[in-house]
């Protein structure tokens, strides 16, 4: 199989010649150890994980440490501050001292760690169930996205002429459409219907996290799917592929064995990026109000519920945006290291 | 030339057909929805209701119900927001535009500048530790949710701050037009306009350092120093003007969109009723004919930018209008 990283691979000199060992590596292999060198990339991944893993422990939070549910209203309840019971939702707090204003950051993590939001819910729980509910979007509707992006290239690049010509223009109107003015659309009408969607035998609520993950999954087709055409036409037009279908190879075969292995780097490289890009749309659409619905939280909706709070509990909207900004910073840089890693030759042009 | 603007023009002309297509049906033809109710806002009196069937044409055929939806947004202009009290819509797009124009102006005014600046400053740095560092900051500024750093920005300008030397000239949120008042019109838009421009600066100061370092391998580069020009006016006659076509093009496209409405979320956050302001109101009304034409004036804006910076693009680089 001659993919293109082979090729690059073949055309550096053999840093090990010694080393009979290394004679057998795949360029998967290789890309691998160039990105497990890369110190800067694999503290993201770490950090990424970590997020990932503490967000994936939300249930366990709420339960165990802190004792409560982040989705029910709470205006009654009480907390312990230095030992003392305190309630959670206190008279004349705040600037102008009106009103009720929910207690601020504890920074005890079995007591309200960054404090109530209006509703007397625990910020702290919420935020690690809001990250769940972000991180499931954004990676769902990132490999959605790229998978269905990599068939449609597939089809239209090998089989070209008329195909290609269709597809491509129809994803060439998606392109047009600007981003969030076409999820925006798509969201409002979905969400205002009482019974969600229903496609045939499928059926979506309206208040699940499918929808979300779908539509951006939807608006950012074109952006996966011009790059790796770009790439199934080149590998198309070379000789292994002219070799195959001398063969008689079908064109299944020839589209998933030939021509898939040498965009699959494309993707790879492709999907961190594209999972931070869908991160950060989840959070504005659900910062509208047309993402996430509730019951379920997200980064987006608790920023946009701490809005209100914004100048007495400014933690409420602080600490889901610093998850945001950890998460997309750590994927972002993440993505730059993998792309070194798999086309070392992008680098070798940038960098003589 | 002549003919890549023609072909340019046709597909432009199909692009907005498709768009205003394409919204109709999302809005009109999506299975299980009903689109009188949804036009009707919120508990609609049967009256009205049967009288958005007739102005709509939701009792006839397919075409002639887009037919009558173009008509009122384009000819006749009456489109009517029924959650609003019989406002008129296009006029009232209209009359946000303004403050919409001034955000994003003085916003790209900042991101074109600073973003040079780092771009430039990157490359030549480069091998100190001044460029990864630049990079960072890049980095970190197109990882941040925009709506999220006006809040920050507010909190810090608003609230915390507020009463120092700093930030005491920093009215409260909202916009002043620029006839009302120029010098409360500039200091509410210094916050917004630096904030809305990080995001950008961060885009294009990576593009433009990635794209110098490439230029500077060419061989006219070589040529230029050979020829015993200065580094400064290799760099900016020679080096910098060959990396800004994909600046350029990148900065056509960015500003299509953002004054299409993609600047509703910093929109948001100050309070600034422009374009993007007025489809996040009707998005928390659910006030359909407001967020229908506020998309179609926003994608055809952006559809416009893309014919424009195209036809630069190919008068630029005659090897694109040549394809």
């Amino acid at each position: 199989m001659a993919t293109l990283l082979g090729e690059a691979e073949a055309a550096a000199p053999e840093p090990a010649a010694g080393q009979p060992e290394i004679a057998g590596r795949s360029p998967w292999a290789l890309a691998a150890r160039r990105l497990w060198r890369n110190r800067i990339a694999m503290a993201s991944l770490v950090l990424f994980l970590l997020i990932v893993a503490v967000c994936l422990a939300a249930p366990l939070y709420a339960r165990d440490i802190a004792h409560v549910d982040p989705f029910v209203n709470n205006l009654n309840g009480t907390t312990i501050v230095n030992g003392k019971q305190v309630p959670l939702m206190q008279q004349g707090g705040g600037v102008l001292h009106l009103g009720e204003t929910p207690i601020g950051p504890t920074w005890d993590l079995r007591h309200y760690f960054l404090g109530a939001d209006a509703q007397g819910r625990d910020v702290a729980a919420r935020l690690l169930y809001g990250g769940r509910s972000s991180l499931a979007i954004g990676i769902g509707s990132a490999v959605i996205c790229c998978l269905m992006a990599t068939v449609v290239a597939l089809i239209a690049g090998y089989f070209g002429r008329a195909v290609d010509a269709v597809l491509s223009r129809l994803m060439d109107l998606v392109w047009a459409f600007p981003v969030y003015l076409l999820a925006i659309s798509i969201s409002t009408v979905l969400l205002t219907s009482a019974n969600g969607l229903q496609v045939g035998p499928l059926h979506i609520a309206a208040s699940s996290l499918w929808l979300p993950t779908l539509i951006i999954a939807l608006i950012y087709l074109p952006y996966v799917y011009r790059p790796v055409r770009g790439h199934v036409l080149a590998a198309t037009e070379k000789e292994f592929v002219a070799a195959a279908v001398s063969q008689g190879a079908s064109d299944l075969r020839v589209i998933f064995s030939d021509i898939l292995p040498n965009v699959v780097s494309v993707v790879i490289v492709l999907l961190p990026l594209m999972i931070a890009t869908t991160i950060l749309t989840e959070s504005a659409l659900s910062y509208l109000s047309v993402g996430v619905q509730p019951p379920n939280a997200s980064l987006g909706t608790i920023i946009s519920d701490g809005q209100d709070l914004l100048y007495t509990r400014p933690w409420v909207a602080i600490a889901p945006g610093i998850m945001i900004v950890l998460v997309v910073l750590s994927l972002n840089v993440l993505g730059d290291g993998v792309r070194d890693a798999l086309d070392p030759r992008a680098r070798l042009r940038v960098e003589e | 030339m002549l003919t890549f603007i023609v072909r340019r023009g046709l597909w432009t002309v199909l692009v907005m057909f498709a768009i205003t297509a394409l919204v109709f049906v999302i809005f009109f033809k999506t299975p299980g929805i009903d689109p009188v109710r949804l036009i009707a806002g919120r508990n609609p009196s049967p009256q009205n209701l049967a009288e958005i069937r007739h102005q709509f044409g939701l009792d006839r055929p397919f075409p002639v119900q887009y037919a009558l939806m173009m008509k009122q947004l384009f000819i006749t202009r009456d489109l009517v927001s029924y959650s609003n009290q019989g406002t008129l819509v296009i006029p009232e797009i209209f009359a946000a535009a303004p403050a919409t124009l001034s955000l994003v102006f003085g916003a790209a005014i900042i991101w074109v500048v600073v973003a040079i600046a780092m771009g430039v400053g990157a490359a030549v740095l480069r091998g100190t530790v001044l460029d990864p560092l630049l990079m960072i900051l890049a980095l970190i500024g197109i990882s941040m949710p925009v709506f999220w750093l006006g809040q920050v920005a507010n909190l810090i300008t608003q609230s915390r701050f507020h009463d120092t030397f700093l930030f005491s000239w920093v009215p409260p949120l909202g916009y002043t037009s620029l006839s009302q008042n120029p010098v409360r019109w500039f200091e509410g838009l210094v916050i917004p306009w630096v904030t809305l421009s990080i995001l950008y600066i961060g885009l294009y100061a990576r593009v433009l350092r990635a794209n110098l370092i490439e230029v500077q391998n060419e061989d006219f580069i070589r040529t230029a120093r050979a020829k015993g020009l200065t580094e400064r006016r290799v760099l900016l006659r020679h080096t910098l003007r060959n990396s800004m076509i994909t600046f350029v093009s990148l900065f056509g496209l960015d500003f299509g969109v953002l004054v299409g409405g993609g600047a509703l979320l910093t929109e948001v956050v100050f309070g600034i009723h422009g374009v993007g302001f007025l489809t996040y109101q009707s998005l928390t009304n659910l006030d359909l004919p407001v967020i229908m034409a506020t998309v179609i004036y926003g994608a055809f804006f952006i559809v416009l930018a893309n014919t424009l910076v195209d036809i630069t693009y190919a008068w630029l680089d005659p090897r694109v209008r040549l394809a």
